[in-house]
């Protein structure tokens, strides 16, 4: 059972124009078997949230704490935090050319669990989870995320998120630009995930309609870089049907 | 400084305009075929560094191989040539006359022309007619004035190689370059009609090594012929490979492989002269750069003479900069004088090692170091599969391991504090390191 704790976080973000306020004090908690749905307009700090957990060097912390079972994740690199039990399901998974998805995939693997996985029963384990995302095989020799199309690349995300078995798994935007059958394939390897009990899941989302196949237990809404209301997933049905224009009207900025 | 060109341009359907040219800064001449060559050193002054074939080198420190002094004529003994041939090849040492030398085009510089008037003896290899060597014929080139030592003096030296493949041949050459020297090189490679040959030239020459190098390339009809440059140690190393097709339905595939450090000099500047009809040149050379004052230099020229109808050619440089303080220069050039070909085009781009990559890397775990590695790794791996002779992959792989071990070394040891590493970003970490 491990607790993902974020206390009054302050971001800023790198822009031209200087340093830019993304986050405004976010407080969140969530345990392992617990399913969060972030959701919200564009521009509230949904993905800087997650981009925030993991470290991205562009977002600054300015204050506030993220502890992982009370170690400071704020204080280890990109790589620790992974290490740590974090993950993050990128909304623009990055090409890296000349390294092959199996290659990629084991030498993370190795790097998460400080040790080489035994070799026959790590092939079978890809070989699962592949086929579950219906991804052909030829995929493992493929370049990672190189000529990869939308759908191509967030079942990858997926499937490394099945591989490497983190405590905290951040969807950010998974479903965006999926089709309905992608979407479908990309929910069901969420919801296996989610069967174990020692896994929690932020689940960032701008529309309602990932929540058709994935249940939140929790439903956050970020509105200009703070949450502005809670509840259950009965919240999501409400934001399905009158969209977000009733916390965009009380919004100054907007 | 990072030179950052993006050039891509698809040629296919140009239309005959008498000139078509692409490049950063001047170009003195009207067209690459203007260009002099000549076996006579007197007809080419010593570079002062602002010619155009010379402006991006550093003439001060290859000022040797320019024999100002002594009348362009290097009377040096430096290095040692020693052949491990295939059963099938035939290795002859001759003198300067011998009648099959200089057949492959002439010098094009000063150090191409110093090279032909100093060599003092040859060697040829001959690949003979219908022969298929069963093994590859290794030559290795081996400085040996003031091995290991880095303040001797060096002789300035010359050397002539001629690989000849006969008709309908099949081999593969590798000549290795090692040791402390200063070497003006002359490779002069002759594939005769239908011969299918490989030639891979390495140089990994010792620190304080100054090394130029004229390739000159015969390709006769329905040859095939791949040609392999790779470049990782010495001060200067500086290449020339010019390859001209005399024959029609022959196919060259040039590539190029570099990896400079700190202070080091790489400069290739490739020729192909398309001058007969239905010929295939294919370029792609990459490069990695890392450390204060690593600098490469990629020329790549291609001219389309007028009866070259049908021809198909297509050049390539890629550079990843690894670390501040280093420079890549890269300067495709196409001149198209028939619009009857297959197609015709060039790509060049400089990046610098991408943050994004190395976080998307990290984020799933992977320490800073072997995300590095991966990339590079990646970045050389389609290129070394390209080459086709395992064992030369193997090499090569292991080469780019031994780069790799050198710049990294610095981020192992950082790793070993994980707090430490969040306070350095991506490409901001300094890679100078020590050079074996």
């Amino acid at each position: 059972m491990s607790t993902l704790e974020i206390r009054d976080l302050h971001v800023s973000v790198e822009t031209k124009e200087g340093a830019k306020q993304i986050l405004r004090g976010v407080d969140l908690t969530v345990a392992s078997g617990e399913t969060h749905a972030i959701m919200g307009p564009n521009g509230s700090g949904k993905s800087t949230l997650a981009y925030s957990l993991a470290g991205h060097p562009k977002y600054h912390v300015t204050s506030g704490t993220v502890t992982l079972d009370g170690e400071d994740v704020l204080a280890l690199s990109v790589d620790a935090r992974a290490r740590a039990g974090l993950f993050l399901a990128m909304q623009y998974p990055v090409e890296v050319p000349g390294v092959s998805v199996s290659n990629f995939l084991r030498t993370a693997k190795t790097a998460i669990d400080g040790q080489a996985p035994p070799l026959r029963t790590w092939v079978k384990d890809v070989r699962k989870a592949m086929d579950d995302l219906r991804m052909d095989p030829t995929f493992a020799e493929r370049s990672v995320n190189e000529g990869f199309s939308g759908g191509e690349k967030k079942r990858h995300e997926i499937l490394q998120m099945e591989l490497l078995k983190p405590k905290f798994a951040i969807l950010d935007e998974t479903d965006s630009g999926l089709d309905v059958d992608a979407l479908r394939v990309v929910s069901e390897g969420v919801n296996r995930v989610k069967e174990n009990p020692d896994v929690g899941v932020l689940l960032i989302t701008h529309y309602t309609r990932i929540l058709r196949y994935i249940t939140p237990d929790f439903v956050h809404v970020f509105v200009d870089g703070k949450v502005a209301e809670e509840g259950g997933p009965e919240l999501a049905d409400r934001l399905e049907n009158e969209g977000y224009d009733r916390f965009l009207s009380s919004t100054a900025a907007v | 400084m990072t030179t950052t060109t993006d050039l891509s341009t698809d040629h296919s359907r140009a239309t005959a305009d008498g000139s078509h040219s692409h490049g950063v800064g001047p170009l003195p001449e009207a067209s690459r075929a203007s260009r002099p060559t000549s076996f006579d050193v007197a007809d080419f002054p010593v570079p002062n560094g602002r010619e155009e074939e010379w402006r991006f080198a550093p003439v001060a420190r290859l000022a040797p191989l320019f024999a100002a002094a002594t009348d362009g004529v290097l009377d040096g003994h430096g290095v040692l040539t020693t052949v491990v041939e295939a059963p099938e090849v035939r290795v002859e040492i001759v003198e300067r006359d011998d009648a099959r030398l200089g057949k492959a085009g002439k010098p094009g510089d000063r150090t191409a022309a110093v090279a032909w008037a100093s060599f003092p003896r040859a060697t040829i290899v001959t690949i003979p007619k219908e022969a298929v060597a069963s093994e590859v014929t290794s030559i290795r080139i081996e400085g040996v004035e003031g091995a290991g030592t880095h303040e001797a003096a060096l002789e300035p030296s010359a050397t002539h190689l001629l690989v000849h493949a006969e008709p309908l041949s099949q081999a593969v050459v590798v000549i290795d370059h090692v040791g402390h020297a200063a070497l003006t090189e002359t490779v002069e490679i002759v594939a005769d009609e239908g011969a299918h040959l490989t030639v891979v030239t390495v140089h990994d020459w010792a620190e304080g090594s100054v090394h130029a190098s004229s390739h000159r390339l015969r390709i006769g009809r329905d040859a095939t012929v791949k040609h392999i440059a790779v470049t990782l140690g010495g001060d200067v190393v500086r290449i020339t490979p010019d390859a001209e097709f005399v024959g029609e339905g022959a196919n060259v595939k040039m590539v190029g492989l570099y990896f400079a450090d700190a202070g080091q000099h790489q400069e290739q500047r490739l020729f192909v002269d398309h001058a007969v009809p239905n010929c295939i040149s294919r370029v792609t050379y990459k490069g990695a750069l890392q450390g204060e004052g690593a600098h490469t230099v990629w020329v790549g020229d291609v001219l389309i003479r007028a009866a070259a109808e049908g021809t198909d050619t297509y050049e390539l440089n890629r550079n990843l900069v690894l670390s501040d303080g280093a420079r890549a220069d890269s300067v495709p050039n196409l001149e198209i004088e028939t619009g009857l070909i297959e197609g015709a085009g060039h790509a060049s781009a400089t990046g610098r090692f991408d943050d994004e990559q190395l976080f998307y890397l990290r984020a799933r775990g992977i320490p800073e170091s072997d995300a590095r590695r991966l990339v590079v790794r990646g970045f050389f791996a389609e290129l070394i599969h390209e080459i086709g002779v395992p064992s030369i992959e193997e090499r090569l792989i292991g080469a780019i391991e031994r780069e790799l071990e050198k710049s990294m070394s610095v981020l192992d040891a950082l790793s070993e504090d994980t707090t430490a590493i969040t306070h350095v970003e991506g490409s901001e970490v300094s890679l100078t390191t020590e050079r074996a």
